[in-house]
């Protein structure tokens, strides 16, 4: 202890060398590379799965999905057996053929309609935060009274007015979910608006085409296609929400959320859970998967932006 | 002799831990102690490690950081070995924190009194009517207006430099045995830090308490210090009383930090002979403000009536707290603010006031350097194509016309030729500030705009920074209206200086006619405000900024 009180009062210099130059510190570079979690990995697993399902499903299901695999077998909901692995539904049809035809229109309805939610709301949110005042009031107040009515009651009226087909659906859903992309990419958009590097290019006098696909969209893509993957689940919970009240897809088509409709019957007559279960379980699988790679791109993109703005 | 051991880090090694597992020695191998009564400066750049270790102090360490080896004992209890209920125990309660930012710290919907007496409350050292008493005494000995009611305005209502001395309040009312102070005076104005470093100075005295004070600033170290640590990335490079480090700085490192803080040049700087002929700029009555209808009547009015010539080749410096519309004049010239009178003229021409008016050749001559290059540089384009627009859009340079001209850049701000394919995160502080530069010159400028360049950059990069710019300026004869908040720095860069108070010119002149007497009250007041670098300055520099303060309030503003 005497040693160190010593040591203190003394005055020390660290041993130096004349080549030492001290040159400016630099922080570590951010680690910037994109992992995987665990999570994320089984995430990305069942996603490319199911997409796989979606764009092959219907070449490499068993059965067409309104044929019947034990033609002359006339009860329904019949049990898992071989030719029918999943059993049958309330028509006697193959539940696995179905569950694999419904996925490439589950899945396609709702990625086509969250692109459009897309485009409509990053176009008209990012034009918002940078045009004046006035459009941007206007806009942000028309998104404001969308956001206001309830999602799938405005569904419902639309499907009723309009009649129920796939263009329809795609349409309605990309409609309803606009809002929330034009909020946040407004959002976002006005963030960026107010960095130097805008200014800059503006005092430079470049036009908007510049400042909207150099400067800003740039800084707003990691955010947005992190809430392009939440986004894409909120559509399939919406399309198959409207399949399953029977103003989506139409029979005898098959999609997810009509499967769990027309084999409620299932229930009732305590037959076999599984027709109801496979899409349930399909849908379940599916949002969670895509949920799970979520997390990681939005860890990643979260820290990046923090960190920059 | 033989003081009480309040602090100790004894061998103490922090790392970063990385994603993927690999450690770096953030702080190695450091020892120091702070006995009772005695401030212990931590001085080193951002990197040194001195908040890191600072904050070790509190037993924290921020997330990513873990220390790898070694002790902090807090009166010989080891801080590392505590859980968090054992740390919520002591701090606050034995060591407390005061934040660069008192505007971050202060929840803005509570009350100052609430905030500053919560600590205390909260661990029963003190009931709530205790505390409040002592809170109005430590009002009173931070020397803040009206110590009785001041706790029951709310942190909006009163100035940044009252602020930060509450923020010492806050840390003080649990009666700590060690402060944490972390770069506490930086943010604030030159004036304003000269009454926050004597409050704090006169309370550390009063009441006993020892402290770790963290800060790149020398000067402000020689004003409030016993003794001082000089770190370098995490190591300590020299240690010992104030006086000897100051008047006998033994290692290069600290000689050249030294070297950094520039003296205020005396009165007598000779003034340029050879003037080139005419004016770049001239400004002529030009008003401008914010809300409302901003190009005839706005709802504030920031500049009056302001009259300024820059001349050609030379360097008008513009000086001014924060307030006094320097940044705001420098955005009327850029055309960012559109004035509602008065006229600019670019080389006899007037120039439009709005931006959105003036034609690409007019925008090309001036150009605007923005004092963070953090967020002045966009963070997702390569160097390459950040320094390449100017040229493309100015002068049609495209291919490889384009990219020789940008290596020719880099070259002239003294960067290597590899950075053109790098992007602005992969670079330090200092770098950044010249690639900014280096944009602003891509477009072969008559004028740079250049807004506090150097202010938020280390000591030792913006004084290489400001060596740049004298290079440059020789070198290619371009215009500068230089601002800043640091009369040294100006006077040591510009011709002829601008004195900027309210909105107003308060004084204008050569270096050698602003720095020499009689000055405008205001100019006697920054000039006795900036910190010299020696033991013992504050106490003699108080009555000269009295003076000039009591001139100022007497509106004597000839």
């Amino acid at each position: 202890m005497s040693k160190l009180k010593k040591n203190e009062d003394e005055h020390y210099v660290a041993p130096f060398s004349a080549e030492v130059s001290f040159d400016e510190l630099q922080d570590a570079p951010p680690s910037g590379k994109f992992r995987l979690s665990f999570t994320g990995k089984i995430g990305v697993v069942v996603m490319v799965f199911w997409m796989f399902v979606a764009l092959f499903g219907q070449f490499l299901a068993p059965f067409e999905e309104n044929d019947l695999p034990f033609p002359d077998d006339y009860s329904e909901f019949q049990k898992p057996r071989p030719g029918a692995w999943l059993g049958t539904d309330v028509d006697d049809r193959d539940i696995l053929s179905r569950v694999m035809y419904g996925a490439g229109r589950t899945i396609g309805i709702s990625l086509a309609g969250v692109i459009i939610a897309y485009v409509i709301g990053v176009t008209l949110g990012i034009g918002s935060s940078i045009a004046g005042t006035r459009i941007d009031l206007a806009l942000t107040q028309f998104f404001n009274i969308m956001l206001a009515i309830p999602t799938i009651m405005f569904g419902l009226v639309v499907v009723a007015a309009l009649g129920s087909s796939i263009p329809v659906l795609i349409i309605t859903a990309g409609t309803i979910f606009s809002p929330v992309v034009f909020r946040l990419s407004r959002a976002l958009g006005m963030d960026i608006m107010v960095m130097d590097f805008v200014e800059a290019a503006k005092v430079r006098g470049e036009g908007y085409r510049w400042i909207i696909f150099k400067e800003i969209w740039p800084n707003a893509a990691m955010p947005l296609i992190s809430d392009f993957g939440l986004r894409f689940i909120y559509v399939i919970l919406f399309v198959s929400s409207l399949s399953f009240l029977g103003l989506g897809v139409q029979p005898p088509m098959a999609d997810w959320g009509s499967m769990v409709r027309e084999n409620l019957g299932a229930l009732q007559y305590g037959e076999s859970v599984i027709p109801i279960l496979a899409p349930a379980i399909a849908i379940a699988s599916l949002t969670v998967g895509i949920n799970l790679i979520v997390d990681d791109v939005s860890a990643h993109a979260g820290g990046k932006l923090s960190g920059r703005l | 002799m033989d003081k009480k051991v309040v602090f100790e880090a004894s061998n103490l090694c922090i790392n970063a831990v990385r994603d993927d597992g690999s450690e770096l020695p953030i702080v190695k191998e450091v020892n120091f102690q702070v006995r009772e009564g005695e401030v212990v400066a931590l001085i080193g750049e951002s990197g040194s490690g001195k908040t890191t270790i600072a904050l070790s102090a509190l037993g924290y360490c921020k997330p990513g950081l873990k220390i790898s080896e070694g002790s902090t004992l807090l009166f010989d209890q080891d801080l590392s070995a505590m859980n968090i209920e054992e740390l919520r125990q002591i701090r606050g309660e034995k060591v407390a924190y005061l934040a660069q930012s008192a505007i971050a710290t202060f929840n803005p919907a509570l009350k100052i009194n609430e905030q500053v007496t919560e600590s205390a409350v909260i661990h029963g050292s003190k009931t709530q009517p205790e505390a409040d008493s002592f809170a109005k005494g430590l009002y009173g000995a931070l020397d803040l207006p009206d110590p009785d009611n001041i706790g029951t305005r709310y942190p909006h209502q009163v100035s940044g430099g009252q602020l930060q001395r509450l923020m010492a309040a806050m840390a003080l009312c649990g009666e700590p045995s060690l402060l944490v102070l972390d770069e506490p005076t930086t943010a604030l104005d030159v004036t304003t830090q000269i009454e926050v470093l004597k409050a704090f100075k006169k309370v550390i005295r009063e009441r006993g308490a020892a402290a770790i004070y963290v800060t790149h600033d020398l000067a402000v170290v020689a004003q409030i210090a016993d003794r001082i640590v000089v770190l370098y990335n995490g190591d300590i490079q020299e240690k010992g009383s104030a006086n000897a480090v100051i008047s006998k700085p033994r290692h290069p490192y600290t000689r050249r930090l030294m070297q950094a803080v520039r003296p205020l040049p005396a009165a007598g700087k000779k003034d340029k002979e050879n003037k080139q002929p005419g004016n770049v700029i001239e400004i002529n009555g030009v008003s401008a403000g914010y809300g409302g209808d901003v190009t005839s009547n706005p709802k504030e009015v920031i500049l009056k009536d302001i009259n300024l010539q820059l001349a050609r080749g030379e360097v008008l410096g513009i000086i001014g707290e924060s307030g006094s519309g320097k940044s705001t004049l420098a955005r009327v010239i850029a055309g960012l603010l559109p004035s509602f009178k008065g006229d600019i003229l670019l080389d006899d021409q007037k120039l439009q006031p709005r931006l959105e008016d003036r034609p690409r050749s007019e925008l090309r001559k001036i150009q605007f350097v923005y004092q963070m290059a953090d967020t002045a540089i966009n963070p997702k384009q390569t160097i390459g194509n950040i320094l390449g627009r100017p040229l493309e859009f100015y002068l049609n340079m495209y291919g490889s016309k384009r990219k020789d001209r940008v290596l020719e850049l880099l070259e002239m701000v003294e960067l290597p030729k590899e950075f053109y394919t790098r992007y602005p995160h992969e670079l330090s502080g200092g770098q950044k500030q010249r690639i900014n530069l280096a944009r602003a010159l891509a477009a072969e400028p008559e004028v740079l705009l250049c807004d506090e360049v150097t202010s938020a950059l280390d000591s030792i990069v913006g004084a290489n920074v400001i060596e740049l710019l004298r290079g440059l300026r020789k070198n290619l004869g371009v215009s500068f209206v230089f601002i800043s908040h640091d009369l040294s720095t100006v006077s040591a860069f510009a011709d002829t200086i601008a004195v900027m108070y309210k909105g107003i010119i308060a004084e204008t002149g050569t270096v050698h006619q602003v720095l020499s007497p009689p000055s405008h009250p205001y100019t006697d007041l920054l000039i006795s405000s900036v910190p010299e670098l020696r033991v013992g300055w504050l106490e003699e520099a108080d009555r000269n900024i009295q003076e000039a303060k009591n001139k100022l309030e007497q509106g004597n503003l000839t």
